[in-house]
């Protein structure tokens, strides 16, 4: 009989976990924009992490021109048809000037900026569970060191940081990523001790502690958890902002090599012919959009749910 | 008695601020070693390397950093911004002056446009929350929010400027801020903001050229603020209508109209106004973009072209009025919040 009753009990400890669940599956039913974002998200990501099986990376090097400035496509009749093109090839969105599909380089384009956009985020997500965690434990000196600095970086321009820095130290990957990050840290600094001095405040915690448990244990056991969310729903949203700003950057002409593979610089070389060939900047564009759309949709779809405060 | 203190404090803070980004700035664009040195400007190929040592010498390269950086500060202090060479080496300050009223009217021209749709979609999506006109605002307001600036201002110009005139509609410019052989005769410039001066002269073509070269760059910078905007609204006002006044409203009978923009919009502004520091630092950043695709000839884009040429005085200079700007628009904003939101205090 004990088995049974163990068993009994164990359903009982996860009843409350399953009707959470239950209760964010029928959020989601009732805001069905946030499922359309999660499917879109998982769908770019599984596209980005396969690209090199659905594209040879080779295209992206590749030059046939035969194949330049094509409209293959005879479901969508494009005004002013190509003057280049001598393939009757069908394309799906075109090609461009060095004869590669549109298509093609736009899903060899996302692993780059999904890669960059993630490593963004989380990095910047690290930093501010370091200093903000400091911050909101170390002391009123640390606190008012890491509030000002934060400052300090609050008043720049959004862009202008970012600019300076990739001008500066050359255009690579690392560095223009590097740059991005540095305009992205002190706000998730902020949002995380925010969020652990609310959270320190309140009396569960008092509880916790008259019950004995240690600090580090109330920190990473408790109020960590307790706090992530909206650390959790800021990232998503973000992943989407990196990808503007980087894309933008490459626009601006920081991009480390010509024909590389990347949606903002697919845009910038597309505007050479965008008069014969309007296809080369409206499509990586759109890319740019729906991926960016995807992650804010499921982001703020995500805010809806995990915040209490707004979902009862 | 609080309220200057605390003023007081913030402007202290202001200074460091100031003080902050000029350092970084000053290091990244004077004192990285870079591959493409500050002095790079200055010389040419034809240069001999004593010839290029004097003019290292002559613009303080040789300098340590910190004597670099007084001499700059000692020099700023009193006017002196230094010469910008890309722009025919005229003096920095007079660069900016001549431009910044330019930028001063297309960030106007976005805000108005921004709170002008943003506010009212918000409070339809807050109001009819889960239902069509929510999702609809919602995917307008998150389009908003996920486009690239560059590109919507390409596409802009495409349709409106290229495409129009194949299909013989009328077309919108896509460059410039008036026409560049304007007919009419030109305006004094009095203020520097060509609308306003248009006006004061009474020149209405001039007046209404300058407007339509307007519409696209400041549709294009509304953009991205606009969503936020829309957002920002949405969930403030959701969190006032949960609340018991409200209850109370509708119990005592009112409309629904009069409890939602009487009783519910007014506190649901208050958090909204914080945003306002961010969106200028959205805005002076975005500049640089609009500026750049719609050939505005703005501190924008005239700071795109410093950083290319790492023109360390042009740079110094838009981040600290645009640091200021931002700063000061924060604490005004903190400092208003006390007078519309009596619970809050100033500590």
């Amino acid at each position: 009989m004990m088995p049974q009753q163990s068993q009994e009990e164990q359903k009982k400890k996860t009843r409350p976990r399953f009707l959470e669940l239950k209760f964010a599956f029928f959020q989601l039913r009732k805001n069905p924009l946030v499922l359309v974002g999660a499917v879109l998200s998982a769908a770019i990501i599984l596209i980005a992490l396969l690209s090199n099986f659905i594209v040879n990376p080779r295209l992206a090097g590749e030059i046939s021109y035969a194949t330049q400035l094509c409209w293959g496509n005879s479901y969508v009749n494009w005004g002013p048809a190509s003057s280049f093109c001598s393939s009757n090839h069908f394309y799906w969105l075109g090609t461009d000037y060095f004869g590669r599909g549109v298509l093609s380089m736009i899903i060899l384009a996302l692993p780059l900026d999904l890669e960059i956009a993630f490593s963004v985020v989380l990095g910047s997500v690290a930093i501010g569970l370091i200093l903000g965690g400091l911050a909101a434990y170390g002391g009123v000196a640390a606190d008012e060191t890491i509030l000002r600095v934060t400052d300090i970086f609050f008043g720049f321009p959004t862009l202008l940081l970012a600019l300076v820095v990739a001008a500066v130290v050359g255009p690579s990957i690392l560095t223009l990523t590097l740059a991005v990050l540095l305009v992205w840290w002190p706000l998730y600094v902020r949002l995380v001790r925010g969020q652990i001095l609310a959270e320190k405040e309140k009396n569960y915690v008092e509880a916790l502690r008259s019950m004995g448990a240690g600090n580090l244990r109330i920190l990473f056991r408790h109020i960590i958890p307790n706090s992530i969310y909206p650390v959790l729903v800021q990232a998503t949203l973000d992943l989407g902002g990196v990808i503007l700003i980087f894309s933008s950057l490459m626009f601006l002409g920081f991009s480390p090599k010509q024909n590389l593979p990347e949606l903002g610089n697919l845009v910038s070389e597309g505007i050479q012919n965008v008069f014969t060939a309007p296809w080369l900047i409206i499509f990586p564009g759109l890319a740019i959009v729906i991926t960016t759309l995807a992650f804010n949709l499921l982001g703020d779809g995500l805010r809806d749910i995990l915040d209490p405060r707004l979902r009862r | 008695m609080g309220l200057v203190r605390y003023i007081i404090r913030r402007l202290l803070l202001l200074i460091l601020v100031l003080f902050g980004i000029s350092v970084i700035v000053f290091y990244l664009s004077r004192g990285y070693p870079s591959k493409f040195p500050p002095w790079g400007q200055y010389v040419t190929l034809s240069m001999s390397p004593s010839e290029i040592a004097n003019i290292k010498a002559l613009h303080g390269f040789n300098l340590p950093l910190y004597e670099q950086y007084f001499y700059w500060l000692k020099d700023a202090a009193t006017g002196n911004w230094g010469i910008s060479h890309w722009a025919g080496d005229q003096p920095t300050y007079t660069v900016f002056a001549s431009r910044f009223p330019l930028t001063v009217e297309l960030s106007l021209a976005a805000i108005i446009i921004t709170v002008a749709i943003g506010l009212p979609l918000g409070i339809i999506s807050a109001t009819r929350n889960n239902k069509l006109p929510d999702h609809a605002s919602r995917i307008l307001a998150l389009t908003g929010y996920s486009i690239p600036i560059f590109w919507l201002g390409f596409l802009f110009q495409l349709l409106f400027s290229y495409y129009f005139k194949l299909w013989g509609l009328p077309t919108l410019p896509s460059s410039g801020y008036t026409d560049q052989n304007f007919i009419g005769g030109s305006v004094p410039t009095i203020t520097g903001i060509p609308m306003v001066d248009a006006l004061l002269e009474g020149n209405l073509s001039y007046f209404a050229s300058s407007f339509v070269h307007l519409i696209l760059p400041a549709i294009t910078l509304s953009f991205a603020s606009l969503g936020y905007l829309t957002r920002i609204v949405r969930s403030s006002m959701l969190e006032v209508l949960k609340q018991d006044f409200i209850l109370m409203a509708r119990s005592k009978g009112l409309s629904e109209r009069v409890i939602i923009y009487r009783h519910a919009l007014r506190n649901a502004l208050i958090p909204v106004v914080t945003i306002v520091g961010v969106l200028f630092a959205s805005l002076l950043g975005g500049v640089v973009i609009v500026e750049y695709v719609f050939s505005w000839p703005g501190v924008g884009w005239a700071a795109l072209q410093a950083t290319f040429r790492n023109d360390t005085n042009f740079l110094m200079l838009y981040t600290i009025v645009a640091a200021a700007i931002i700063v000061i628009a924060n604490l005004a904003v903190d400092v208003t919040y006390g007078f519309l939101d009596p619970r809050i205090r100033l500590k």
